[in-house]
């Protein structure tokens, strides 16, 4: 099925869970924030949270700013 | 000397230079020049990790929330509704922390802050528990609001971000510096350290400053010199300047010589 991550369409299996995505994308898990739909997904619900057909993704980090 | 905290929302800072991360030439410069400088307040901005690029590292695998206290902001926002997500964002990056730096512009070219949306923001954040840092232009109508809503640090601009241009109001800051109860932080617009000098002399709590730092020639030294001009300037005002006045000889008028 196809899901949006930072504005890219991506290619995913069914049933993937956000961890799983994480790994598929090579991300690693410190320091990042993950929002599906707009709607900020907290660490603790990564397990259980599954992507679905169109879900906008947006995986953010801390970069350097003033 | 008596010990001079800033307290800043119940959390004790010894340094009152805060600076920024950005503009560096890398990762390995900005810890250096962060930690020559003294500061302990660390600002950084949120954005998308950048999947062509898998070695990419975070910030804060150089500049460790461990040994700092981070304050991420939401630069790159025009419109409340994204500043209000960009917190929220970087909130859920350093897991839980509340200190926002709050910065809603309104437009790219000037990167002046966009009073109405940022005191809207502010309500917002200030509901959701954010310890609200904001950075603002030096309307003092809008301090207060900003200061009444709850913001924890009020944080007047000297000057548009990276101009480099020094306090061009002086006097509008100067009536925030003397009116306003919370922090008042000079943010943006530095460009040396007699600028920043002098926003410690007016009464400043604090400085931000990045560019003024990270794109001088030599980023380490010019560090030390804004922890020394901010601590120079503290120490003046603490200490009280004469007032400006006539010439008056420094030396005795009696004893003096006869041709």
């Amino acid at each position: 099925m196809k899901i949006f991550v930072n504005g890219t369409p991506t290619e995913i299996p069914l049933d993937l869970n956000i961890y799983m995505l994480l790994d598929q994308l090579d991300v690693q898990k410190k320091h990042i924030a993950i929002e599906i739909n707009e709607n900020i997904i907290f660490k603790t619900d990564w397990e259980s949270t599954k992507l679905e057909e169109g879900d906008k993704i947006e995986i953010v980090k801390a970069i350097g700013g003033g | 000397m008596k010990k001079d905290d800033l307290c800043i929302s119940n959390k004790t800072f010894s340094s009152r230079l805060l600076v920024g991360t950005g503009k560096y030439k890398d990762e390995i410069e900005a810890l250096k020049s962060i930690e020559i400088s003294g500061a302990e307040i660390v600002t950084v901005a949120v954005r998308r990790i950048d999947f062509s690029n898998k070695n990419s590292q975070s910030i804060l695998d150089f500049i460790s929330p461990d040994k700092f206290t981070i304050l991420p902001n939401t630069a790159g926002s025009y419109n409340v509704k994204d500043a209000v997500r960009m917190a929220k964002l970087g909130r859920e990056i350093l897991g839980g922390e509340e200190l926002v730096k709050l910065e809603v512009l309104n437009d790219p070219e000037t990167l002046l802050p966009n009073m109405d949306m940022t005191i809207k923001a502010a309500e917002i954040l200030v509901k959701e528990n954010f310890d609200v840092m904001v950075y603002c232009t030096s309307d003092y109508e809008s301090c207060k609001k900003l200061e009444d809503l709850g913001c924890v640090s009020i944080m007047p601009l000297a000057a548009p971000i990276g101009s480099g241009l020094g306090i061009i109001e002086p006097d509008k800051i100067q009536r925030i510096i003397d009116s306003v109860s919370v922090p008042v932080i000079i943010d943006a617009g530095i460009g040396t350290a007699s600028d920043a000098s002098i926003a410690m002399e007016m009464g400043a709590d604090a400085v931000l400053l990045n560019t003024a730092i990270a794109k001088s020639k030599n980023p380490l030294d010019m560090a030390m010199s804004m922890k020394l001009a901010v601590q120079s300037g503290r120490l003046s005002f603490k200490s009280g300047r004469i007032p400006k006045s006539n010439a008056s000889p420094s030396s005795p008028l009696s004893g003096i010589i006869e041709s």
